[in-house]
């Protein structure tokens, strides 16, 4: 059994914690503030397997079958529901180019299909069909609460054994030519350390500061922190908008029905760099842009009530896909999510976890895609399809 | 005190008791405690309920409440219609 520190307690993090005790290592976890509290907490909730390339989506089509065995396995409810993703084209063009997106989905066994805009009425109550020609409709997709499922691996990984420790910050990594060989952290006002095998960057927006702890170049995985904003209405009744439902053209716009309590999440693709790793101050610019395309994508909204507007960050990479692998000899990333953290999570956790105790895992993971390195040697990827 | 009943959030129907046994379970980042019960995330934005749960969670872990920060309020203060904040209707 070999010492495992996983610094990050976002979803990412603690499902690889559940992950490696599963596994039968012996896991610390540092989050420096409360768990959740970077993005996990702050996401829209929805999971999907339309992605446009086909690593993301044979990895997003095994997190899904993940997410439909998650419940059971951890005895929790997560409230994970297949209420499916409606993606909205406004020009011959935009079709052509789902007709295409969905040949690829369908070849790795996702059942995308094209449908009609009377069949989107029928998903989707409130939708104004005026504006579309056509919808990219995956039932498979769906949602889940980031709360409960967070919650759900953190009490697992706790009763097999996992220290998860929360408002502990790490502050330094002791290195010993390719290895990391302890981590030291600030827990009370007080620095201690603990030895380490191995240790997982599972810090998504603040990767580049445990990176250079390491002994690497800051940006050798460039991530920047962009501001992301929602916006919810008050509860409505159950069924009006359940889908994610997205006119990719209108600036990534997109509205779906909390799994919770009904209020309806609005985003869109109105971004701004954080200031800082702080910055999760809401605009105005992001409250008023959103609701415009809000209304025209499903005009009844104008009666509902805003009760809510937040923010929290896309961890991005030049390529909008995540670095997954290994930094050095026993120095782990999964990071840089952009966007794609909880939908991704159970299936990255599974495979970096076995990465991390068995040097190779059976997750269909293309490890290539993925690597963390390729920045540093100019590969970037075809960017990963992004909304909000 | 609680048999279960003392409605703190009417927002979110959460009861006295729920907030107990999660604390009990070892929740007790205030935070945490408002994202899985919701408690404050309704239209009153925690006005009646976070009072209550800063002083459940304090008696119960033995901290002062006023060491317990208050969760951030979210805009709006008060719940405005979407469409007077999208503009174009002044109703």
């Amino acid at each position: 059994m070999s010492k495992v520190a996983i610094i990050g307690g976002g979803i990412v993090g603690v499902a690889t914690a559940y992950e490696l005790a599963k596994l039968g290592e012996d896991v610390v976890l540092f989050e420096k503030s409360y768990f959740g509290s970077g993005s996990t907490f702050r996401c829209a909730t929805g999971i999907r397997a339309q992605f446009t390339d086909e690593a993301n989506i044979r990895l997003m089509k095994y997190s899904i079958e993940r997410w439909e065995k998650l419940e059971e396995e951890l005895g929790f409810d997560i409230n994970f529901r297949q209420t499916g993703y409606l993606f909205l084209a406004t020009s011959e063009e935009e079709v052509e180019a789902f007709k295409a997106n969905i040949k690829l989905q369908n070849r790795f066994g996702v059942p995308t299909r094209l449908i009609d805009m009377d069949e989107a009425k029928e998903i989707v109550l409130i939708l104004n069909t005026e504006p579309f020609l056509a919808g990219a409709w995956n039932p498979k997709d769906g949602k889940a609460n980031p709360f409960k499922t967070l919650f759900a691996y953190l009490f697992r990984a706790k009763e097999m054994g996992v220290d998860a420790r929360e408002q502990v910050e790490v502050v330094g990594l002791e290195r010993e030519g390719d290895e990391i060989t302890a981590v030291k952290f600030r827990s009370r006002g007080k620095v201690e350390r603990v030895k380490v095998d191995a240790v997982l960057n599972a810090t998504n927006a603040w990767a580049p500061v445990i990176n250079e702890m390491a002994g690497l170049k800051r940006d050798i995985v460039p991530i920047k922190a962009c501001k992301h904003q929602l916006v919810k209405t008050e509860p409505l009744e159950r069924g009006q908008a359940e889908p994610l439902v997205c006119p990719p053209s209108w600036n990534d716009a997109y509205i779906i029905q909390d799994g919770e309590d009904g209020g309806i999440i609005c985003g869109a693709g109105i971004e701004h760099e954080a200031k800082s790793l702080d910055d999760v101050e809401p605009t105005y610019d992001f409250l008023r842009g959103v609701l415009r395309y809000a209304l025209m994508i499903a005009p009844p909204l104008r009666y509902a009530h805003v009760i809510r507007q937040w923010a929290g960050f896309y961890a991005k990479t030049p390529d909008s896909n995540p670095a997954i692998g290994k930094l050095l000899e026993n120095f782990y990333i999964a990071a840089g999510f952009s966007g794609h953290g909880f939908m991704m999570a159970p299936a990255v956790a599974r495979a970096i976890a076995e990465l991390i105790a068995k040097g190779r895992s059976k997750v269909p993971l293309d490890w290539d895609w993925y690597d963390p390195y390729r920045f540093e040697r100019g590969e970037l990827r075809t960017s990963a399809f992004q909304i909000g | 005190m609680s048999d279960g009943m003392v409605i703190v959030c009417r927002c979110n129907d959460v009861t006295a008791e729920e907030i107990e046994e999660l604390i009990d379970s070892g929740v007790t980042d205030i935070e945490e405690i408002k994202r899985l019960l919701r408690v404050g995330m309704g239209p009153c934005q925690g006005r009646t309920c976070m009072p209550i749960v800063i002083s459940i969670l304090a008696r119960k872990t033995g901290r002062k409440p006023e060491d317990i920060p208050l969760p951030r309020a979210r805009v709006p203060v008060r719940p405005v219609r979407a469409g007077v904040l999208a503009g174009g209707d002044d109703e």
